[in-house]
């Protein structure tokens, strides 16, 4: 992955690689970004075009929002590189523990 | 690799961000504060899901009522947008551009800035409407979720431009490095939470 360190021996060689493998990552980036973007404006559409049920609207957006929050996440925050071990376990540990708190208030709770 | 060392382009690491036990003691620390941050924001937005809507009578706003279309759009595209300019800070940290990286926080800074006048001008309209934070359980639930939010963006401006100020004459290196990383973990993060909130409250709230 791009942030790993290599050795050839050669430095330059080294150097070249390493500004290749950003550049390259920040292609990478460049194309979360733009799939971010269009996943928003289809969420936002589905909202402004009244055609859709709630029942079906509801979910569809929440999907859109975890899909971007993926990118976001695995691209923009680098999860997808090495070294993200520790990172996942604490950040999904802490989406159980919420998971958990908005299946209650939104079921076994009510006013 | 010590944190004064003093680097070029050619003798910079791979990763600026992890070379030293201090940073790599940050990183973990600060994904360790995000998933606690996930947990905040989970509560948050289960107490506005619980008490959406709920008001005490039918003179109040529902968020069907209230919500607009454009304004969240615009406050979203910025905010995805200072997403993406705080990334290409990182691409040129990367490679030991500090003017490049410094430029890239000031325009991050600058849609940051853009995002919360959006939010402040938007509360105000809401409130001239009557929908304010003791008007119902609706509104307390509304202005903490969205109000936190808002206040982790405040936050995060305040964070960038001490970084830019205060490392300003000091160019890159490891002391330094981790600091900005970490600061582009948190930024992203805002706008995690912020894709959220446009789906759940604006979003969902349009919806009924």
């Amino acid at each position: 992955m791009a942030n790993q360190q290599l050795n050839s021996g050669n430095p330059r060689v080294d150097i070249e690689y390493r500004r290749k493998k950003n550049a390259e990552e920040m292609r990478y980036q460049l194309v979360s970004f733009a799939l971010m973007i269009f996943l928003t404006l289809i969420a936002f559409s589905a909202v402004y075009i009244k055609g859709f049920t709630a029942w079906f609207t509801v979910p569809f957006i929440i999907l859109l929002a975890v899909v971007q929050v993926i990118f976001q996440l695995y691209y923009f925050m680098h999860m997808s590189h090495k070294g993200h071990e520790a990172p996942s376990l604490f950040l999904y540990s802490g989406v159980l523990v919420g998971a958990v708190t908005i299946l209650a208030f939104t079921t076994i709770i009510w006013w | 690799m010590h944190a004064d060392e003093k680097f070029t382009y050619e003798t910079w690491p791979a990763a600026p961000e992890k070379s030293t036990l201090e940073s790599k003691n940050k990183f973990l620390g600060f994904w360790f504060f995000l998933g606690g941050e996930t947990v905040l924001f989970a509560s948050l937005f289960a107490t506005y899901l619980a008490l959406k809507d709920k008001v005490p009578s039918t003179t109040h706003h529902l968020a069907k009522d209230l919500f607009e279309l454009p304004l969240t759009f615009v406050a979203t595209m910025l905010l995805l947008t200072s997403s993406l300019t705080s990334v290409y800070a990182m691409y040129h940290m990367k490679n030991f551009a500090f003017k490049k990286m410094m430029v890239w926080l000031g325009l991050t800074a600058l849609l940051g800035a853009g995002f919360l006048g959006l939010e402040v001008y938007e509360f105000t309209l809401y409130v001239h409407e009557g929908h304010t934070f003791t008007s119902s359980a609706f509104g307390s639930a509304f202005y903490t979720l969205v109000g936190f939010h808002g206040g982790h963006v405040a936050f995060g401006l305040l964070w960038c431009l001490t970084l830019m100020i205060r490392n300003s004459k000091r160019g890159l290196d490891l002391y330094n490095a981790p600091k900005f990383y970490v600061f582009s973990l948190y930024w992203h993060f805002i706008d995690v939470v912020w894709v959220f909130i446009f789906t759940v409250v604006y979003l969902m709230g349009m919806v009924g």
